[in-house]
């Protein structure tokens, strides 16, 4: 074990071939600390979702490593576990939308989750509703996501992520859909979580205005990851993982 | 809705094969004996004199031998087409009490009564005018249909002998000049003139004609006696043949009713595939629809196996319920059907099979579907 919860290693993607050849990523090298709270930053096209789905273990890189937790996931393109128990166990998404399964209740969305990591139906149900009571939720367990605001769709989406205690969170542009207040209250979630749950998140965002809750800024341009601002305080990187 | 028509079709076909070997099995004959080289008296016209069963009569081991005669016609009711198939029932040891009788009463007297299938539309107490007497109807039977489908007829021999034998009063008088003439032309007529005065007589008088001749007779057997040995002594006999009451079943089955089973057989067989490929549709786009919810599902970790198993209680249910709908639908719409419907426990266990299997194979394409999209198509859209 190292303090690490992802480490990238020359990571490089590229889409298409011959004249199409796209370099969406170049070599990235990045290392992100467990509890650490991460905005990724950068202009539209430069590659950010394309890092954030290879960290994510959904979008293989052309070349590269991917250490997650200590372990070595990704070796180029090649997969050296089962990536969707993997993924079940230690990465939670959020997206900027169309996050929940629109059939389920907000309840059954996050306890589908549990299930599939193969709790027992009664302990899923009661984890799914001290999760969105956690999250100020539970008076709208048993609706569903389209009878909902998209702050709340977001709470939901954020309490599905955590349900296993996943060490990873990655999200994609979360509080595009919302209002400032509330992607300001969203990203304060986030970091309260990696406080509290001592989880790295990572975010990538357009929302500058509430940058001053992440721990960590990098922009990206090109393909190519760049500090913008270090941390805070370097030590108080947060509690390791209970 | 498609399965309720398959699941119809299926019982229109059982129904044939009931309603076309129903006679055959109602009567309780063993033996029939027919028209020498004939396959009648169902599958084509066969023609015996009456006095047969005197001759099968005297056969050792016949129970009992009576006529049978059996022909359809077709007359007008209020204006629609009445298609009768007419049955003689031999009087007096057959008044139709065997038959299943649902209202009236068996024949009283043995001319101008009949039991009609309610089939027909007959009333009780409808009088009828067929050939030159009028019927009354006394009783009505359900369910009692010839091979081709129409409704049965029962009065005795005698009046559905009359009812066969019909010729207008006009033919008659132009047939007995014809006689007249032919007979003195003949060495007879010129020998004899006497003789040619009997052309005037009612057939039944004149020696040189035939009675009236019945479809069949039909035989049963003493107990101790089998029906095989009885058969073989009535096949020397060269001027008829005989069938056991299975042979006569099978003649019919073979015979006019294998061509509409054979098409109502290939139409079932059509529309099953096409239900199949209709309920392969239908799941294919609702796999469709849900495919950003199982790249979804796939994203937060979801197995392949999981997903395949969803997609399949999907297609599962939706078979069950299209069955359940359609058996429900059907068992309602069915009795207004023109021929009968008969819904068997084996065909619907078979049809229930089927559409296990339908939807089984039909969930395959989206299975397929599903199991390459990747989970980051959960981003997109
Ligand atoms: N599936 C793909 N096939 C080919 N090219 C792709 C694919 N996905 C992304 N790209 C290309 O890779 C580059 C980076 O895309 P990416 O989606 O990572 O950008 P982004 O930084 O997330 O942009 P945005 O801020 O608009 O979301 C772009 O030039 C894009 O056209
Ligand atoms: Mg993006």
């Amino acid at each position: 074990m190292n303090d690490f919860a992802i480490e990238t290693e020359r990571l490089t993607k590229i889409y298409g071939s011959g004249n199409t050849e796209v370099a969406a990523l170049r070599e990235t090298t990045l290392r992100i600390r467990r509890g650490e709270v991460i905005a990724l930053l950068g202009p539209s096209g430069s590659g950010k979702s394309t890092f954030l789905t290879a960290i994510g273990l959904i979008n293989a890189p052309t070349s590269g490593r991917i250490v997650i937790g200590g372990e070595l996931i990704m070796d180029g393109p090649s997969a050296l576990t089962n990536l969707s128990a993997f993924r079940r166990e230690h990465i939670g998404f959020v997206f900027q939308k169309s996050n929940l399964i629109p059939f389920l209740t907000a309840r059954d969305n996050v306890q589908i989750a549990l299930e599939l990591d193969h709790w027992k139906a009664s302990d899923a149900k009661r984890r799914a509703l001290e999760l969105l009571d956690s999250l100020d939720v539970a008076d709208r367990a048993d609706h569903f996501p389209s009878t909902l605001s998209g702050g709340q769709q977001q709470r939901i989406a954020i309490a599905r992520a955590l349900a296993n205690q996943p060490s990873i969170i990655l999200a994609d542009e979360p509080t595009a859909a919302l209002d400032s207040h509330r992607g300001r209250q969203v990203m304060q979630l986030f970091s309260q979580v990696a406080l509290q749950h001592g989880a790295a998140v990572f975010v990538v965002t357009h929302d500058h205005r509430s940058l001053d809750v992440f721990d960590t800024i990098y922009n990206m341009e090109d393909g190519v990851i760049r500090l913008e601002s270090a941390p805070l305080v370097q030590a108080q990187a947060g509690p390791p993982r209970a | 809705m498609l399965l309720m028509v398959v699941m119809g079709m299926g019982g229109i076909y059982r129904g044939i094969i009931e309603d076309a070997t129903l006679l055959v099995d109602e009567v309780k004959a063993d033996l029939w004996i027919v028209q020498r080289n004939t396959r009648g008296p169902f599958a084509e016209v066969s023609r015996v004199p009456a006095n047969l069963v005197h001759r099968a009569l005297a056969v050792p081991g016949v129970k009992t031998a009576r006529e049978f005669v059996y022909h359809t016609i077709q007359r007008e009711r209020a204006g629609d087409p009445l298609r009768i198939a007419v049955v003689g029932l031999s009087w007096p040891t057959d008044k139709g009490e065997s038959l299943p009788i649902i209202a009236g009463r068996p024949l009283a007297q043995n001319h101008f009564e009949m039991i009609a299938d309610s089939r027909l539309g007959l009333p009780l107490g409808e009088q009828i005018r067929l050939g030159k007497e009028t019927y009354t109807v006394v009783g009505l039977t359900e369910n009692m249909i010839g091979s081709s489908g129409d409704g049965l007829a029962f009065c005795t021999v005698a009046d559905a002998l009359d009812i066969q034998f019909d010729v207008p009063g006009e033919a008659v008088r132009l047939e007995r000049q014809a006689r007249h003439a032919r007979g003195r032309l003949s060495e007879y007529g010129r020998k004899q003139p006497a003789l040619t005065e009997l052309a005037f007589a009612i057939p039944s008088e004149i020696p040189a004609f035939s009675p009236r001749q019945i479809s069949a007779v039909m035989v049963t057997v003493a107990p101790g006696t089998t029906s095989h040995s009885v058969a073989s002594i009535i096949a020397g006999w060269s001027d008829v043949s005989v069938y056991t009451s299975a042979g006569q079943r099978d003649l019919l089955l073979r015979g006019p009713v294998e061509k509409v089973r054979r098409q109502i057989g290939l139409f079932r067989v059509l529309l099953t595939i096409i239900a199949g490929i209709i309920m392969a549709l239908i799941l294919y786009t609702l796999t469709l629809d849900k495919l950003h919810d199982i790249a979804l599902l796939k994203l937060i970790g979801a197995p392949n196996r999981r997903i395949l198993g969803m997609i399949l209680q999907q297609a599962l249910v939706l078979g069950v319920v299209g069955y359940g709908i359609a058996l429900v639908i059907g068992l309602r719409v069915f009795p207004l059907f023109p021929r009968r419907v008969i819904l068997r426990g084996d065909d619907l266990t078979q049809l229930a099979g089927i559409v296990l299997v339908i939807s089984v194979l039909s969930s395959m394409l989206g299975i397929w579907k599903a199991v390459r999209v990747e989970p980051n198509e959960a981003l997109s859209g």
